[in-house]
């Protein structure tokens, strides 16, 4: 999300916008193009269709700009457009029932991590492989829809818990035990098979 | 005061945010500096948090904003759009 920005800023572009300067509507989603087009990704799960909810969703807010309240941030609201169009989409494209969106998932049961006597820091410079980056991408993206939603917004997008608690309609408490399940599971798969990874880093980076 | 781990792994991400009681936060610690599972765990957890957040994981695809851009021009009516005019 963009710092440099504040929502004074945001409120002033989209009342010139409103007051006919539709031109500046360019510049007030520039900054939200990267999380939008991940939230839509992450219901998508491939990047043509992801990139087409991104694209409608823009649209769609533009469209109904006059709506936005000004007590919810523009970004979180363009979250939440994205997330009912990309809901919108995978319900029209299966005829098959999907996992229920809004009844609440199982708060019982922990989700056990991965156990490990020691742990080898993983560089972000790992991810300059490609196997490495996928390996992450792909579990992010094998979260059941519930924890996946939060742990985008939240630890991807790097929303704070009320915002991300605003953006998907849920409540702070709803979102801190799903973030954590989703860190849990993310740990459980990814610890593992990064090991692997630092177990060969040294021989693959100084080949030498 | 003595705590299982499981009840330590339970409490992992609000100890990385930072959001726990002043009391459970020390009880962790003290649990860490002992258990060397837990703070694999914890180091492990809060390396894939560092790791998701890093921009090269997850890429806007080639051209994505210029295609944006050109969509929105169309409907705005800005340039670039339908009413483009020649120069």
């Amino acid at each position: 999300m963009d710092t440099q920005r504040d929502s004074g800023d945001e409120a002033k572009m989209i009342a010139s916008i409103l007051a006919g300067e539709t031109q500046l509507y360019h510049e007030l989603v520039r900054p939200h193009e990267r999380s939008v087009y991940l939230m839509a990704l992450s219901y998508m799960k491939n990047e043509a269709d992801a990139e087409d909810v991104a694209q409608e969703a823009f649209l769609k807010a533009f469209r109904a700009l006059s709506s936005f309240r000004a007590e919810s941030k523009f970004g979180t609201w363009l979250i939440s457009i994205t997330l009912n169009e990309a809901r919108n989409r995978l319900r029209r494209k299966s005829a098959a029932p999907m996992q229920s969106l809004d009844v609440p998932p199982d708060e019982e049961g922990a989700v056990s991590p991965a156990l490990l006597r020691d742990w080898r820091e993983v560089p972000s410079e790992a991810l300059e492989r490609s196997e490495v980056k996928q390996m992450i991408a792909s579990a992010v993206e094998a979260l059941p829809e519930i924890y996946r939603s939060v742990f985008v917004l939240r630890d991807v997008e790097e929303l704070s818990v009320n915002e991300t608690a605003e953006a998907l309609s849920l409540s702070v408490p709803a979102v801190k035990v799903r973030l954590h399940r989703a860190r849990m599971m993310l740990q459980k798969q990814l610890a593992p098979q990064l090991r692997t990874v630092t177990a060969t880093a040294k021989r693959r980076w100084f080949p030498w | 005061m003595v705590i299982e781990c499981k009840h330590v792994w339970n409490l992992i991400s609000g100890y990385l945010d930072g959001t726990l009681t002043a009391e459970e936060q020390e009880v962790i610690q003290k649990h860490l500096e002992t258990c060397e599972i837990c703070s694999a765990i914890l180091d492990s957890t809060r390396n894939i948090i560092v790791l998701t957040a890093d921009e090269r994981v997850f890429e806007l695809p080639a051209g994505f904003s210029e295609r944006l851009h050109a969509r929105l021009a169309a409907e705005l009516g800005t340039d670039g759009g339908r009413g483009a005019s020649p120069p």
